[in-house]
C-alpha cells in the first residue's frame, strides 16, 4: 500500500516536471512546477521526513514560486487583455494540474489516516533536525546566513537599478 | 533501524530522472525563466536524494542538508530573477542566445 502511494507520487512528480519544462507559456509551466514540488513534498512525507515536506511546500512552492510569478508579471510578456486572461481560464489549462494536485491530496489524506502504517516506520522529527542543525552543523548555518545576505544584497542591487531607470523616464 | 520501506535504488532512480529532466531543460530551453526553473528542478532532485538517504539510515543529517540546499536555491533564485529583469530591460528579450556577450 505504501509502495503504491510512493510510486504514484513519483509518477506525478516526473510527469509534471516534464510537462513544466516543455510548456511554451511561462505561467502554465509554473503551475506544473508547483505540482511537481507538491509531489516531492508528498514523497518526503511518505519517507518519514514531515519537517522537510512542510518546508518544501512553504518555501519552495510558496516563496520561490511566488517570486517567479512576480517577475513574470513584472515583465508583462506580450499583449495583456481581457481576452487573453479569459483564454488562461479555460479548463484545458488547469484541469490536468488540478487532477494531479487532487491525487496528491488524496494520497496525503490516506497516509495521514493510517499514520504510522503508510509512512515509513520511523520518522525523523523536527527536534532531531534542529539539534543536528545547531550542533555539528553550526558552521554551515553561519555560512548559509552569509550566503543569504549576499543574495539579498545582489538582488537588491540588480532590482534597484531596474526601478531607478524606470522612474527616470 | 531506518525507516525507508521502498528500495533505495528506486528513490535514487527517481532523483536521477528528475535531475536529468532539469539538465535537459537547462540545455535545450533558451528562455532564461525556463533555465531558472530547470535549475530549481535539479536542486530539488538533489535534495530528494539527500532526504531519502537520511530516511534510510534514520539520521537527521539528510534533512539538514535539505535545509542548506533550500537556502542555496532561495539565494540563487533571488539573484537570478534580478538578472532576468536586467536582461529583459537591456535586450528586450528573454532569449539567452541574444545575451551572449559579457559586455552588453
Amino acid at each position: 500500500m505504501m509502495e503504491s502511494l510512493f510510486y504514484i507520487a513519483a509518477l506525478v512528480a516526473v510527469m509534471s516536471t516534464v510537462a513544466a519544462l516543455t510548456r511554451a507559456n511561462a505561467i502554465h509551466a509554473l503551475i506544473y512546477l508547483i505540482v511537481s514540488l507538491l509531489a516531492v513534498a508528498v514523497l518526503f512525507f511518505l519517507m518519514g521526513a514531515p519537517f522537510a515536506a512542510a518546508l518544501e511546500i512553504v518555501i519552495y512552492a510558496g516563496a520561490i514560486m511566488v517570486l517567479f510569478v512576480f517577475v513574470i508579471m513584472m515583465l508583462n510578456l506580450g499583449e495583456s487583455g481581457v481576452a487573453r486572461e479569459q483564454e488562461w481560464l479555460t479548463p484545458r489549462n488547469w484541469v490536468v494540474p488540478g487532477v494531479m494536485a487532487a491525487l496528491l491530496l488524496l494520497e496525503l489524506i490516506l497516509a495521514l489516516r493510517h499514520a504510522p502504517a503508510l509512512t515509513s516506520g520511523i520518522s525523523v522529527d523536527p527536534k532531531a533536525v534542529g539539534l543536528t542543525l545547531f550542533g555539528p552543523y553550526i558552521l554551515a548555518v553561519e555560512i548559509s546566513s552569509m550566503l543569504l545576505l549576499a543574495g539579498l544584497v545582489g538582488a537588491y542591487h540588480l532590482g534597484r537599478r531596474f526601478i531607478v531607470r524606470r522612474e527616470k523616464r | 533501524m531506518g525507516g525507508l520501506q521502498i528500495p533505495m535504488t528506486h528513490v535514487l532512480l527517481l532523483a536521477a530522472t528528475l535531475f536529468s529532466c532539469g539538465l535537459l531543460g537547462l540545455m535545450l530551453r533558451r528562455n532564461i525563466i525556463f533555465m531558472l526553473m530547470s535549475l530549481e528542478v535539479m536542486l530539488n532532485a538533489a535534495a530528494l536524494a539527500f532526504v531519502a538517504a537520511g530516511a534510510k539510515w534514520g539520521q537527521a543529517d539528510g534533512q539538514v542538508i535539505f535545509l542548506l540546499i533550500l537556502t542555496v536555491a532561495a539565494a540563487e533564485v533571488a539573484v537570478g530573477l534580478g538578472l532576468v529583469l536586467q536582461i529583459q530591460r537591456r535586450f528586450k528579450t528573454l532569449d539567452m542566445d541574444q545575451a551572449n556577450r559579457l559586455r552588453g
